[in-house]
């Protein structure tokens, strides 16, 4: 398989007081299509500063990309004009928001919200779509997240609505466009971990079905293995190890990795508080 | 009390009808309402419901002067046999107007220096906010009395030279929501999606300070009147004939204690109103929930 995404030997630094700092080493990664990737590491390992490159989110200065290339469908995002940048953001990659309580305007509806966020895409795109076309694809969208009333819940304020039904709404919002990529920055974190499960399930359920490739940016171990087939470790603004995730759990081969490993609880078996 | 119990408790009432519930259970926002009604109706319709409408202008009846309440002249007559009852509900249209149109030109005004600080930072926050930090050194009273005195008083000039300062009230409180709003990460999604400055100013941002706004405004209104009654009483303002409610006050103050309700119930008209119009802005609060105005 081609890969859909590549980030190759990226580097970036921050520049702030006067100091320099470098956030990411030379990163490099693949996202094949239709493949689940996880990026795991601690905060501060440079995956949220990894996924701000490939989205194009990240202010310029303070940063600085010093080198790489993001190839995406074959073409380099760092030379991409930004008009044509643009195009891609939102419509052929999206993005899964992390906060399910501040990703929300709360003085909207759902239905006003997500009619935005496609008449945004839809212009982009140049495609042709009235208002109604739009809202039965607003409508089919919350559906296929699993909204037992699509209808309502489009009708409905955000305060009106669960965490986890404000989570698959912002899912819901990722796949508006038809996405072929989705990056996903630790969703449902703020989630109990019941519900969590739900989403994360929802997740690879929907990425499946659509044969969408995920890049899931995380700091669990449980969700890399709940969402991918392929994890990159990362530490240090460093790819420590990458390999294929039962393999990885099976035989961890970096240093850190085991640490990683060995930092989750464990429920079962002797001692277990 | 049957009529509540009957209705489906299943459909759930509109936000509007919520809010007007929430807000009806609150005493002092209802009669705050009611007062600002009452005087926005009265001073609107003064021609028709005052008992002597001609006694706006230069009247004198000097049979009647000094006339205490009485069922024929509610609130007396002034040292010219005017009555002052019809007096104040004309006054109220001063007071209203001036009100109205100072916080017509400072509320927009302030609100849209506030988005433009609050969003966009650097440059233009510091421009915008060092020049509100100059103009909430003027007390507006001052500045007023300053224009009076420069050009001539008169109701245009007194609403200018306070609609001049008042917006950066409006500017400080918009700005400080703004700086809250802008971090959230709905605003960065529609950056992320391309959304026009525009769009995120006026329709991601704006909307979630409407509240404040309102509730700001409401409160606006009761000082504003309380400085044009200053301005008036000092002589700055609206002109005789015209009769105003501050200068009512500082011509009866004369005959005091003697005539007391030459001065002392236009100056209950004054109260009345910004009471008014502060009890409704306390209830849009607790209603909105809004912290940090004022």
């Amino acid at each position: 398989m081609s890969a859909l995404l590549a980030v190759e030997g990226l580097r970036v630094s921050f520049t702030t007081y006067g100091r320099t700092v470098e956030v990411l080493k030379g990163v490099s990664l693949e996202v094949p299509a239709g493949g689940h990737v996880a990026l795991v590491g601690e905060s501060g390992s440079g995956k949220s500063v990894t996924m701000k490159v490939i989205m194009g989110l990240l202010p310029q200065p303070p940063a600085r990309i010093h080198a790489g290339r993001i190839m995406f469908d074959g073409r380099d995002l760092l030379t991409l004009p930004e008009r044509e940048r643009l195009r891609l953001r939102g419509t052929a990659m999206s993005m899964v928001f992390q906060d399910p309580m501040s990703s929300l305007n709360p003085v909207w509806t759902v239905e006003d919200q997500l009619m935005t966020i496609l008449k945004y895409a839809d212009r982009r795109l140049g495609r042709d779509r009235d208002r109604r076309g739009r809202r039965e694809r607003v409508i089919e969208v919350l559906a296929q997240v699993r909204m037992r009333e699509p209808e309502r819940v489009a009708g409905s304020y955000p305060v009106m609505l669960s965490g986890g039904m404000r989570q698959r709404v912002l899912i819901a919002m990722a796949l508006l466009s038809e996405p072929r990529l989705l990056i996903a920055d630790e969703p449902g974190t703020a989630l109990d971990v019941t519900t969590q499960a739900q989403i994360l399930k929802l997740l690879r359920d929907l990425v499946e079905a659509q044969g969408l490739a995920l890049l899931m940016i995380t700091h669990n171990l449980g969700v890399v293995r709940e969402t991918s087939d392929f994890v990159y470790v990362m530490n240090k603004g460093e790819i420590v190890e990458q390999g294929a995730t039962a393999d990885l759990f099976a035989a961890p081969k970096a240093e850190y990795t085991r640490d990683l490993i060995a930092a989750v609880p464990r429920l079962t078996g002797r001692g277990a508080a | 009390m049957s009529d509540a119990v009957t209705q489906d408790p299943g459909a759930p009432l509109s936000n509007a009808w919520q809010n007007w519930y929430r807000f009806s259970r609150n005493p002092g926002a209802v009669i705050g309402l009611v007062i600002v009604v009452t005087c926005v109706l009265a001073a609107v319709f003064a021609q028709w419901i005052t008992p002597y409408p001609d006694h706006v202008g230069a009247v004198v009846d000097f049979r009647n002067r000094h006339q205490p309440p009485s069922w024929d002249h509610w609130f007396g007559t002034d040292n010219v046999g005017r009555d002052i009852f019809s007096r104040v509900i004309f006054g109220m249209q001063v007071s209203l107007t001036l009100a109205f149109v100072v916080l017509i030109i400072a509320v927009p005004f302030g609100t849209l220096l506030g988005l433009l600080a609050g969003y966009f930072g650097g440059w233009t926050e510091t421009i915008i906010m060092r020049l509100t930090d100059i103009a909430l050194a003027m007390p507006p009273l001052i500045m007023a009395l300053a224009v009076a005195a420069v050009l001539e008083p008169s109701l245009m000039n007194a609403m200018l030279a306070i609609a001049a300062l008042w917006w950066t009230w409006h500017t400080r409180l918009i700005y400080s929501l703004v700086r809250q709003i802008r971090s959230q990460e709905y605003i960065e999604a529609a950056e992320t999606l391309g959304a026009s400055k525009a769009h995120i100013l006026f329709r991601e941002i704006l909307p979630n300070c409407v509240s404040a706004i309102a509730v700001k405004t409401s409160l606006d209104a009761g000082f504003v009147i309380l400085i044009g009654a200053s301005l008036s009483f000092l002589g700055l303002g609206i002109q005789p004939p015209t009769p105003d409610l501050g200068t009512m006050v500082a011509d009866g103050a004369s005959f005091l204690p003697g005539n007391w309700w030459q001065s002392m119930l236009p100056g209950a008209a004054i109260l009345f109103v910004a009471l008014g119009f502060n009890l409704l802005g306390d209830g849009l609060r607790d209603l909105f929930d809004v912290e940090d105005v004022r």
